[in-house]
């Protein structure tokens, strides 16, 4: 594997083989010393154009786990605010010797204009592209629910017949069109709930179903609820009349976390809004694998930085 | 068929056998034993170990896995491997005495990742090597406690073991360069 940029591509045995690898990496954790030599030597760089805590923190600890050199970089306080360009920032960092660039950027797409352009070597990790992809995220969601249904007995095992309620702000997600691409790739049923003017124009093409009743969706006993954070940061517009009234009609609340089959379990992204798309009782109940999520995380990382790090380069080969 | 069998069925039984024998003859007796099969096929002989280690002294044939994938030193020479399961057994490796048990001894680059993958596991009391093939050229200063069978072989040459578990039959066989030639 050369680069990660989305899931919309991936195959199902690339996905499972992924999966697979990070039940090995999620195993070095209850270890005595839980570290591997495996990238001893390699640079791993997070280049952060957008704000995030557990996403960078997660591929850092991976990096480290897996013994690699983990230099930060952040959009704040940097050149960028002097005007320094994508090419430029990163063309900087190449300079200084990296591996392989996870990458966070604003912009849709920018993962793979850096993966795609001749600005840099090393390997690019998408870790969010604006309102596009964020595969990781989906991929250890993928893991986190195989683990919930299949314990010890994970691994190899795919997704056929799950079934995964999306809620929320799907408009602006890439969480979401991460998930829906690659659970339906394992063989997962998705059904998006959430306001109309939250659907994304084109959803009719994906393969998933659509709703607006978060209470037929629970009545339909989901094998998993994934509520998406109302991202206020992208709304330039009133895209539901009141806070409370999101929260209402489509938030995860007490009474309908009560009408939750036994066995489904709630997920959650990060970071959350409590109170708006999901109660706090939702989200420390039982049920909640939310923590479970990030800890998975760490162990997907670590599965995919291998696999963008390890094995000979095909240039070398072919040259 | 180019390859020359060297090892039948009933020939890697008998090795089996004397190197379990062997095992509880050093170890004096078969306690705090703990077999650790390298994947693929060192799985399958340190279970074919530990039942015979289980017949000859009950409670003796404890056995687990230990992949070496992440700890090779020439992961950037070839193609990315896929690691398998390690398993430890429930009691771990503290103060036991390990056994590793893999098919071929060549390089000794294998056990010497296995022997830095033991050090981030705990610390057992003593290690030992038991393989079904020795084939010589060895890279590092490594040898084996407990070989089923000495094979002197050219650097061109292959070696196959195939087990029951995995290819369906028993056998050690060795292609020759010109066999694969031809």
């Amino acid at each position: 594997m050369r680069h990660l940029l989305t899931t919309e591509t991936l195959t199902r045995a690339d996905a499972l083989a992924i999966l697979d690898v990070a039940e090995d990496m999620a195993e070095v954790a209850t270890r005595a010393v839980p570290k591997l030599p495996t990238l001893r030597g390699r640079t791993v760089a997070n280049v952060f154009f957008e704000d995030s805590t557990r996403t960078r923190l997660s591929f850092e600890t991976a990096a480290k786990r897996l013994s690699a050199d983990v230099v930060t970089f952040s959009a704040k306080g940097s050149s960028v605010s002097k005007g320094e360009s994508l090419k430029d920032t990163t063309q900087t960092l190449a300079a200084m010797g990296v591996d392989a660039m996870v990458l966070r950027h604003s912009a849709s797409g920018a993962a793979e204009v850096l993966a795609a352009s001749d600005w840099i070597d090393a390997a690019v990790v998408n870790a969010g592209d604006g309102t596009h992809q964020h595969p990781t995220q989906a991929l250890l969601d993928a893991f986190t629910l195989r683990k919930s249904l299949h314990g010890d007995a994970s691994r190899g095992r795919d997704l056929d017949g799950v079934r995964v309620t999306i809620v929320g702000d799907v408009l602006h997600s890439r969480v979401a069109r991460s998930n829906v691409w690659l659970l339906a790739t394992l063989g997962a049923h998705v059904h998006l709930v959430g306001p109309r003017t939250l659907l994304p124009v084109g959803v009719e093409t994906w393969p998933v179903t659509t709703g607006t009743d978060l209470d037929e969706a629970i009545a339909a006993r989901p094998d998993a609820v994934m509520m998406l954070r109302v991202q206020q940061e992208r709304m330039h517009a009133a895209y539901f009349p009141h806070e409370r009234e999101y929260s209402n009609v489509w938030g995860l609340g007490d009474d309908r976390l009560d009408r939750l089959p036994a066995d489904t379990i709630v997920m959650h992204p990060g970071p959350m809004n409590r109170g708006l798309e999901i109660s706090a009782r939702a989200a420390d109940s039982p049920r909640s694998v939310i923590l479970d999520q990030v800890a998975n995380g760490v162990s997907i990382r670590m599965a995919v930085l291998y696999l963008v790090l390890s094995g000979s380069d095909p240039r070398e080969a072919a040259a | 068929m180019p390859a020359r069998v060297v090892l039948q069925q009933a020939d890697i039984a008998r090795a089996l056998t004397r190197i379990s024998h062997e095992i509880l003859e050093t170890n004096r007796g078969g306690s705090d034993l703990v077999l650790l099969g390298i994947p693929t096929r060192g799985v399958v002989l340190a279970e074919r170990i530990a039942a015979n280690l289980e017949r000859f002294e009950p409670g003796s044939g404890i056995v687990g896995s230990l992949d070496v994938t992440m700890y090779r030193d020439d992961l950037d020479r070839h193609p990315t491997r896929t690691p398998s399961p390690t398993r430890l057994p429930a009691g771990g490796i503290d103060g036991k005495t390990v056994v590793l048990v893999d098919d071929v001894l060549y390089s000794g680059r294998t056990i010497r990742a296995a022997l830095d993958a033991i050090g981030d596991l705990g610390r057992p009391r003593a290690v030992r090597l038991a393989v079904l093939v020795d084939r010589g050229h060895r890279e590092l200063p490594i040898r084996a406690d407990f070989v089923g069978k000495n094979l002197p072989t050219a650097v061109a040459e292959r070696i196959y073991v195939r087990l029951g578990e995995i290819d369906g039959e028993d056998a050690v066989a060795i292609e020759s360069s010109e066999g694969e030639r031809s």
